[in-house]
Parts: structure tokens; C-alpha cells; sequence
């Protein structure tokens, strides 16, 4: 037999056939659905009469537009309430499972589908919303698509695709103390840029992938796409099927070995193809916080911010724009530069593991004075196990605000956001220009914990300086 | 109803310099909140046209010349971010019916051509040629041609780009694959059942 990576197996057991175009017909086994992407999509399948094919395969949730300081409706503002509405309303019309506000399983689309076992090696998962990818820390492919794609899927199971090339990116050696999942996707993304994934799915391996839990492989796949890649993915493994045992969707105990041999039959055969391959030396990577507009913009915390004059000619237009926007001075050290809001949550390090990393670390430490600290829990799941632990009050103790579950200040579309030119320190994973809410604030993306020592000292700040003792 | 066949569309167009403009900048997430994408083209480029106050910005959207523009031209990487189909909706509705860019970031292209919306890449050199024409020529008509993919302005005509299969589907009228997803039907339920997993 042809020896195949995991992306081609997934793809071929997939695959129902070619399309006119060239692309392939792909069958997506999950398709999960939220607020903003999906209204539109249901409004299409209604304008053409057409039933949803297989409603047990759609799952819904509300994160983006729910508001993290309030739960009874109606929401102050009236589009978020009509939102959420709506999608009660079609997820009922067209029999689709809702995690609703009052689950106790709402949250954040990427951290709901593994918590509930809905994310599993070997299948192919679909949202309407980039950061899909997540879901391939479990061994899936998973895709972030459109509002026309959510209605194919919806209506037919499947979608037209063009198949990617497979990069295999290996990160071996051990990393350095005090350096997070966060920190190494923000390094691939340096090394490699933008588009470097360009018509590529991920698979993330070597040491460091290996020995990470899955909630660090799920932080380093959900931002693949920030890299430019479809799809990310790491080879399904004993911790991957540990995570997934007793999970409310997870196969039966009576199914579990099947299921388990079935998931791994999934993995990249040894001596499989790649169309590319990357080495990266874990000793290479240090604490990593972002200095512009986009994630590539990246550097170590004892860097300085970049010299457009010393750039090459083909990146200075961009650096010279980002520098202007982030009001920074080339040449200037990043460590020090002042801060005003901190943001702990999103799909990217909005887990339980986030949350008990930095409570771990704050002993007594206080967000200084005048610092507007938030911790977002990325699902109502989340937050309870946080609160059972006591890490609301750690949080709460050291003067973070503790929230409702929700994607809030990584996009702003619900009441938090920036004010002014507002300089955040934030673990979510976009830093686009107006992302967080106004069209002048600044976003600067690191760990959590980087975060944490951000809000402390008032100012960017390596964490192992701040939290040493 | 047959969709439209697209070998060519021409009309004005307007040059919105720039590289990796992303899609919270083509459309704010904050105007997302929206069930319908109907009235989204008000809020094209909402941010790079207004300051705070709700002043007007120099931006050429903002420019007399260019308010009937259909083609828009642009940098390199249009696109990038997101994968919300919000984006191409707002150009689209906006009255944009072609983008010529240095390239694409990937799923915007797609969302794009889903829409009958042809994004079609030219080089550096290109680019600034159509744009010195287009300072020059406000209202003249730039003609995107699929079949022959070539841009031409004036007397001028340039080469352009476009993926084969995005092109196919445009020329057959088949951007939109939902009907023939829909044929396969059979094919469908058999993997349905095959797959290891409901
Ligand atoms: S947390 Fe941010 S990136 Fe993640 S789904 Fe929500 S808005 Fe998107």
C-alpha cells in the first residue's frame, strides 16, 4: 500500500468526488455553526426551499456577539439580542443540537467542540469561522469557510475544495523554561510569514509537539491560519485519545478500542510524502510578543522593534506602515512599552490550562494601577472547572475582571473593547489594525502569562523576570 | 435559474493602494451584526474612509471621481484574515463586480468567485500601469476579460491571472457549486453510511 499522511487519509475517505471545476466534492462528518456566519446561510437554504441534510451532524453555538458582563436578555444592544434569537429560532426550525447560554456548554465554537468530544481523529470538521483549525490538534482536518459554504454544507454534507499540499513542520529539541505553545505558532509564523502556508495544510511535529498537552497543540493549530494555512494538524496519540475518554460525545466504552484503533489507522505512515518540510530548534524560541499589524509581525522579548531603513526594500512599506499605526519607535526595545489594557481569553489560550498556568504564577502579584485586566473563559465549561479550582478569586484577588464565556475583546463585537488608541496586551490571536474594536487601537499578541506579567508591570515584560521567585 | 455565464466584466474602476489589506479593514467586525447581508456595501472599508468622528478620510472611495467604480484595483495578499464571506459581500454590494490585486489570500478568493465576483492577479508593473491609467481616466471603462484574461484600459491591454478551475466555473456559469453538490446525491448518503463517526 502507498504510504499517505494523515491529511491525504482523511481527504480520501472523504472525498465524493470531482467537481466541474476541479476541485474536489469533500463530505464534512462535522459541521459546527455560530451566530454571525450562519443567519445568512439559513436565509439561503429558506429562499431555495431546501431541508438541512443531516441536522445531526451541525452544532451551534453563540460566543461572538454574547455580551461577558451580562446573562439576561434582552441584551443592551439589540442586534446581539436579535442574533442570538435568530439562531435559537433556526436551530429549532431545522432540528440542529444548540449549546444555548442556558447549557451550561455554551462558548467559544473551537473550545466546545473538543471539551464536548465532538472534535475527533480522522474526520473532517467545517465553521464558519477562520480559526478552525483548532480542532486539527486532535488528528482532524478542519476548515474555516464562508457563509456560501455553511449553506452547501447545510444543504448537501459537502463542499467543493481545492486539495492542499502537506508541510510537515517539526519543532524537536526541548524548549526553554517559561516558553508556551503561544510562543512557538508566533515563531513559525515569524519564520515562515503570512502566506507562507499558502495552499498548504500543517502537520505540526517532532519533540516539542509530542510532548505538548492538547490544549498546547490546540493553541499552536488555531493560529495555522494566521500563517496562511487551510489546515493544521497534529497525529492523533495517547494523549489524544486520553483527552477524548468520557467526553459526552466521545464513542461508548463498549465502542472505545474500535474507535481507537480506527483513529489511529488515521496517522501519517512512516516514510510518507510531504510536499515540504521545516526544522525548527526549540532552542531557538524565547518569550515572542507581536510589534505591528499582522502576526508575522513578530519578535523575541529582548528584541527591538525593526528599522524600516535597514529593511529589506521588499517589507519596508509594510513595517513603515505598522510602526506609524502602533505609534512605536523603530530601534526602540519592545520590552517596556507601555500598556493599558490586558485580555486573557479567545479560542487561542481561552482553556482551563491558560487560566492555570497564570493563576499559578500570580502569588500575591497585583495588576497595576490603572491596567484594565480581563479573563474571558472560553466556555461556560471552562469557567465552572475554573471556579471549582478557586480561580476566580485568584484572578479576581489580583484585580483581573472575571468574565462570562465568550470570544469578547478578540474581536470586540460585543460590548468589550478598546478605547481610543488603547494599547493591548493580548492572548487572542489577531492584531489587525481596528481589530479590537476601535479603528485606532493597538494589539500586541503574546501568552497568557505574558499577559499577566504585562498587566503587573504596567508595561511589556519578560514573565520570567516577573514571576522568577 | 441558469447562472450567469461571466466572460467579461468591465465598468470603471478605482485604485485602493496598499498590500495585506485584511478583511477587518474591507469590513469592520463590528458591522457583522447583521442577519442578512443586504445592506453590508454602506460599510465597505468603513474605517478607512471615516476617522472616529465621523469625518470623511482621503481615500479614494471617499473621491467624486470614483463613486460609480466596479472594478476595483488594488496590492498584494487583498483579502487576508478572515474567513468571513462578509468581506467579498460588502464589495459586492457595494457594486463591485471584478478585483484586480497582485494576489489573493485564498479564502477570500474562493468566497469571491461563490459570489461571481472574478479576482484576477496582475504583476507589480501591471498594476501601476492600470493605475496610472485609471488617475488618468476617472470614468474610463477597464474591461476584465476572463476568456482572453487580459485587462485592458483604453488602447491598453495587460495580462492577467486567474486559477483554471475559478475560471472554468465562471465562464460555464458554474461559480455557484451548490446545484451540483445537490446531484450527487447518492454518492453523499454512501459516505454518510460508510464513515466511522455520525
Ligand atoms: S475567540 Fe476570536 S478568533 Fe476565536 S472564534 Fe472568537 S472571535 Fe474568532
Amino acid at each position: 500500500m502507498t504510504k499517505q499522511n494523515l491529511f491525504e487519509k482523511v481527504w480520501d475517505a472523504h472525498a465524493v468526488g470531482e467537481l466541474q471545476n476541479g476541485q474536489t466534492q469533500l463530505f464534512v462528518g462535522r459541521h459546527l455553526i455560530h451566530e454571525v456566519t450562519s443567519p445568512q446561510a439559513f436565509g439561503m437554504l429558506r429562499e431555495k426551499n431546501l431541508p438541512v441534510r443531516y441536522p445531526e451532524r451541525t452544532f451551534a453555538t453563540v460566543d461572538h456577539i454574547v455580551p461577558t458582563n451580562e446573562t439576561q436578555e434582552p441584551y443592551s444592544d439589540p442586534l446581539a439580542d436579535a442574533m442570538i434569537k435568530e439562531l435559537r429560532k433556526n436551530c429549532s426550525d431545522f432540528g440542529v443540537t444548540f449549546f444555548d447560554t442556558d447549557t451550561g456548554k455554551q462558548g467559544i465554537v473551537h473550545v466546545v467542540g473538543p471539551e464536548q468530544g465532538l472534535t475527533q481523529p480522522g474526520m473532517t470538521i467545517a465553521c464558519g469561522d477562520s480559526h478552525t483549525s483548532t480542532h486539527g490538534a486532535f488528528g482532524a482536518i478542519a476548515f474555516g469557510i464562508g457563509t456560501s459554504q455553511v449553506r452547501d454544507l447545510l444543504a448537501t454534507q459537502t463542499m467543493a475544495l481545492g486539495k492542499l499540499k502537506v508541510r510537515r513542520i517539526e519543532v524537536n529539541g526541548s524548549l526553554k523554561s517559561g516558553i508556551y505553545a503561544k510562543d512557538v505558532i508566533l515563531h513559525i509564523i515569524k519564520l515562515l510569514g503570512v502566506n507562507g502556508g499558502t495552499g498548504y495544510a500543517y502537520e505540526y511535529a517532532g519533540d516539542v509537539f509530542d510532548s505538548f498537552s492538547m490544549e498546547e497543540r490546540m493553541t499552536a493549530c488555531n493560529m495555522s491560519i494566521e500563517g496562511g494555512a487551510r489546515a493544521g494538524y497534529v497525529n492523533p496519540d495517547a494523549k489524544t485519545y486520553a483527552y477524548l475518554k468520557g467526553r459526552p460525545y466521545s464513542p461508548n466504552d463498549n465502542d472505545w478500542d474500535d474507535a481507537v484503533s480506527k483513529w489511529a489507522s488515521f496517522g501519517s505512515d512512516e516514510g510518507c510524502h510531504y510536499d515540504d518540510v521545516v526544522k525548527i530548534d526549540a532552542a531557538d524560541i524565547g518569550p515572542t510578543v507581536t510589534w505591528g499589524i499582522n502576526p508575522s509581525q513578530a519578535i523575541g522579548i529582548d528584541e527591538s522593534i525593526p528599522d524600516p531603513a535597514l529593511a529589506q526594500t521588499k517589507d519596508r512599506a509594510s513595517i513603515e506602515e505598522a510602526i506609524e499605526y502602533m505609534k512605536i519607535s523603530p530601534g526602540a526595545p519592545i520590552k517596556g512599552t507601555p500598556i493599558d489594557v490586558a485580555f486573557i481569553g479567545s479560542c487561542t489560550n481561552g482553556r482551563i490550562s491558560d487560566l492555570e498556568e497564570v493563576a499559578s504564577q500570580l502569588n500575591g502579584h497585583k495588576v497595576k494601577d490603572g491596567i484594565k485586566a480581563i479573563v474571558v473563559p472560553g466556555s461556560q465549561v471552562v469557567s465552572k472547572l475554573a471556579e471549582e479550582k478557586g480561580l476566580d478569586k485568584i484572578f479576581r484577588d489580583a484585580g483581573f475582571e472575571w468574565r462570562f464565556a465568550g470570544c469578547s475583546m478578540c474581536l470586540a463585537m460585543n460590548p468589550d473593547k478598546l478605547i481610543g488608541d488603547q494599547l493591548c496586551a493580548s492572548s487572542s490571536n489577531r492584531n489587525f489594525k481596528g481589530r479590537q474594536g476601535s479603528p485606532t487601537g493597538r494589539t500586541m499578541l503574546m501568552s497568557p502569562t505574558m499577559v499577566a506579567a504585562a498587566a503587573i508591570t504596567g508595561v511589556i515584560t519578560d514573565s520570567r523576570e516577573v514571576f522568577s521567585a | 435559474m441558469p447562472l450567469e455565464k461571466i466572460s467579461q466584466v468591465s465598468g470603471s474602476a478605482v485604485y485602493v493602494p496598499g498590500d495585506d489589506i485584511d478583511t477587518d479593514r474591507i469590513i469592520p467586525a463590528r458591522f457583522m451584526k447583521c442577519l442578512t447581508f443586504d445592506g453590508l456595501g454602506e460599510y465597505l472599508f468603513y474605517d478607512m474612509k471615516f476617522h472616529e468622528n465621523g469625518e470623511q478620510k482621503d481615500h479614494p472611495l471617499n473621491d467624486a471621481l470614483y463613486q460609480n467604480a466596479s472594478v476595483m484595483l488594488t496590492g498584494m495578499n487583498f483579502g487576508c484574515g478572515s474567513s468571513r464571506e462578509h468581506a467579498p459581500q460588502s464589495l459586492f454590494r457595494a457594486g463591485f463586480r471584478a478585483v484586480i490585486a497582485g494576489n489573493f489570500a485564498e479564502i477570500f478568493f474562493g468566497n469571491s468567485i461563490n459570489l461571481g465576483m472574478p479576482c484576477v492577479s496582475v504583476s507589480n508593473d501591471v498594476r501601476n500601469s492600470i493605475a496610472e491609467w485609471v488617475g488618468e481616466n476617472p470614468s474610463g471603462q477597464v474591461l476584465v476579460d476572463i476568456k482572453d484574461l487580459k485587462v485592458r484600459a483604453g488602447d491598453h491591454s495587460f495580462t492577467c491571472d486567474l486559477r483554471p478551475g475559478a475560471r472554468d466555473s465562471l465562464l460555464n456559469g458554474a461559480w455557484d457549486p451548490l446545484d451540483e453538490l445537490l446531484e450527487a446525491n447518492h454518492a453523499i448518503e454512501s459516505i454518510h453510511g460508510n464513515l466511522a463517526y455520525t
